[in-house]
């Protein structure tokens, strides 16, 4: 037990380095600099012989010091014990291993870099696309015998992505309602056109904010889910477990839950709107004097149900979108922890990004549907 | 016994209503390599989660280089744990680091290495269990089973620790393999003077590596003492684990 030190004798003619101590971890801390100074001394001051009898333990740490202090060689006149000596010649690889450094980047490896984001991006497309096939694949395939087809799984999603969402996308709808029906309240009221309310509201929610909140909502609710779901079971291997027995994967695990999105998102917009309306009904009647009555009265006047239709209709679209770029993401997992939370976020993105490109084209295609003439 | 390096005394384990362990004695000198065998569900990993400090005994008391694990002070009980390397069964290798990272992590945690000396020192631990330098740069998802044990062993290693517990060293390995990996195991406790504890099903393994074998069964310790001794004990679990033929087979092998 002690301290590392160097101490420098004379011998005759020979310039001695003495070492004593604990060349360790322990040992070591807090002396690192001084001693390696020492060393660098020793090596110019032309030290001929190195005795480290005394010394008391050696590990990796001392033996690398050493071992690099010497200038990646051992000294000609060495005393030291077998043990000793033995832990320095493990250090004797480091020669060799210097600087083994990570591949250095060079010039040109961003545009390989862009490239192979590039190609990733069409990776995924085709991915994307190869899954859909294989999905109306099984589709008829269960269809056409019924009772291959995986209907407790269906309702096991259904209940999970739909029942279970009810009450989180109530209280969100009915606050934006409340939100949206206050904002544009202050603004109709400095013009008195206090029963245009009814009309924004009404176009607003039903044909754009209701479809395009729950499917952010289910994206972050039920996509990440779905994609962590059967990301685990790759990592697991239980994907390959099933399809050893027979069943495949995408039958078993993708199609419910597409087709549980597909029919979950439909009412859950319609369930959405209702309460953002509701909620908005509120406020309006609060803040304009509005009565229930004469909102819902008016409500089916000013806003033709082509846009109940359309608003619908995005639930769907919208599903089948999070549901297939949930399950891509997920069936991509490569089996390492990283990958599993880098696709979950990426799918969670990915899946927002797609509805919000999906509500573009809608919006562009349905420009002349549904508006109050 | 002073000086021995694990010190278990009276221990009870109870998860539940289920005792796994109810008084449990064990000292393990310095320099030992200990074997912990027993049926499933014995309560051998247990026991070595609870050296490790990762489980809390219900009772009794467990003193690691004499001094007991949860003593209240956060530094003494840190400074006691790097004292020792544990070498988990699937190598626990921190997936989202490579291998320079998983083995530099312990040694980064010090806080006062510089950069060149811990590299220098994972290419020494890393030579030490017989990989390349250019293997530093690979992710733990791309190494096979025998290498994610060989860079565990050095990560367990970073620290120069005094005690090494493994976990299932051998399995999932091929013979082959765990040969080599046994091999490796003895090289490094007789360069380093390590005391090392594993937990093991593998008889071979066992034969190989250990000096000493703690038979794990009703609660207690059934046998403790070298392989030999052991072997003789007239208990019907220990007559049918080392059923004769087998162990014969596997003396035969190990030419001992």
């Amino acid at each position: 037990m002690g301290v590392p030190t160097i101490a420098f004798e004379m011998s005759g003619q020979l310039r001695i380095a003495v070492l004593a101590g604990d060349w360790t971890l322990t040992g070591l801390e807090g002396r690192l600099d001084a001693l390696r100074a020492q060393l660098a001394a020793a090596e110019a001051g032309e030290i001929e012989s190195w005795n480290l009898a005394a010394v008391s333990r050696l590990d990796s740490l001392g033996a690398s010091v050493l071992w690099r202090g010497w200038g990646d060689r051992l000294p000609e006149r060495l005393e030291a014990d077998p043990r000793t000596r033995r832990m320095l010649e493990s250090a004797a690889t480091l020669g060799v291993r210097r600087r083994a450094s990570a591949p250095q980047s060079r010039f040109g490896d961003s545009v390989v870099a862009l490239g192979r984001v590039g190609i990733a991006l069409w990776r995924q497309l085709i991915g994307m696309i190869a899954l859909t096939g294989q999905m109306l694949f099984d589709l008829a395939a269960a269809l056409r015998r019924p009772h291959d087809a995986p209907l407790r799984e269906l309702s096991a999603n259904l209940y999970k992505t739909g029942v279970t969402a009810l009450p989180i996308t109530a209280l969100v709808g009915f606050l934006i309602g409340v939100v949206l029906s206050y904002l544009s309240a202050l603004q109709l009221k400095t013009f008195g056109a206090d029963v245009f309310i009814i009309n924004i509201l009404g176009i607003g929610i039903v044909r754009e904010l209701g479809p395009v909140l729950v499917a952010v909502l289910v994206a972050g609710r039920s996509g990440s889910a779905m994609t962590a779901q059967l990301g685990v079971m790759r990592v697991t291997e239980e994907i390959d477990a099933l399809t050893t027995m027979g069943v495949p994967a995408t039958l078993r695990l993708v199609l419910p839950k597409v087709l549980a999105l597909l029919a979950a998102m439909p009412l859950l917009v319609l369930w959405t709107s209702s309460s953002a309306l509701f909620g908005g009904m509120v406020a309006a009647s609060i803040q304009l004097d509005i009565s229930y009555g004469f909102f819902l009265e008016t409500l089916p006047r000013v806003v033709p149900i082509a846009n109940l239709y359309i608003g619908l209709g995005k639930g769907l679209a919208f599903g089948l979108v999070i549901a297939l770029v949930a399950c891509h993401f997920g069936l991509t997992v490569k089996p390492n922890t990283e990958s599993l939370s880098a696709n979950t976020t990426r799918s969670v993105v990915s899946a927002i990004t797609c509805v919000i490109l999906v509500d573009a084209v809608f919006a562009i295609a349905t420009r002349h549907i549904g508006m109050p003439t | 016994m002073n000086d021995a390096v694990i010190d278990i005394r009276g221990l009870v384990t109870r998860f539940g209503s289920n005792v796994v362990h109810d008084g449990l004695d064990l000292a393990l000198p310095a320099g030992e390599v200990l074997a912990l065998v027993g049926g499933s569900g014995s309560g051998k990993t247990t026991l070595l989660r609870q050296v490790i400090g990762l489980l809390r005994p219900q009772q009794g008391q467990i003193r690691v280089f004499g001094q007991p694990l949860f003593s209240g002070d956060a530094l003494a009980d840190r400074q006691l744990r790097r004292r020792f390397g544990v070498l988990f069964q699937q190598g626990a290798l921190f997936s989202a680091l490579n291998v320079l990272e998983n083995i530099a992590f312990p040694l980064r945690e010090l806080r006062w290495l510089d950069r060149d000396a811990i590299n220098d020192l994972v290419m020494i631990k890393l030579a030490m269990v017989e990989l390349e330098p250019q293997h530093a740069w690979l992710m733990p998802a791309e190494l096979s089973g025998g290498m994610v044990k060989r860079v565990a062993l050095a990560r367990a290693l970073a620290l120069e620790p005094e005690l090494l517990l493994l976990d299932e060293p051998t399995a999932g390995l091929d013979p082959d393999r765990s040969e080599a990996f046994v091999t490796l195991i003895r090289r490094l406790r007789d360069q380093l003077g390590l005391t090392v504890v594993l937990v093991t099903h593998d008889l071979d393994t066992l034969a190989a590596l250990a000096t000493q074998v703690a038979v794990l069964g009703e609660r207690r310790i059934l046998a403790y003492g070298p392989l030999d001794h052991v072997m003789k004990h007239d208990h019907p679990f220990i007559r049918s684990f080392f059923c004769a033929e087998r162990m014969s087979r596997v003396l035969a092998r190990s030419g001992s």
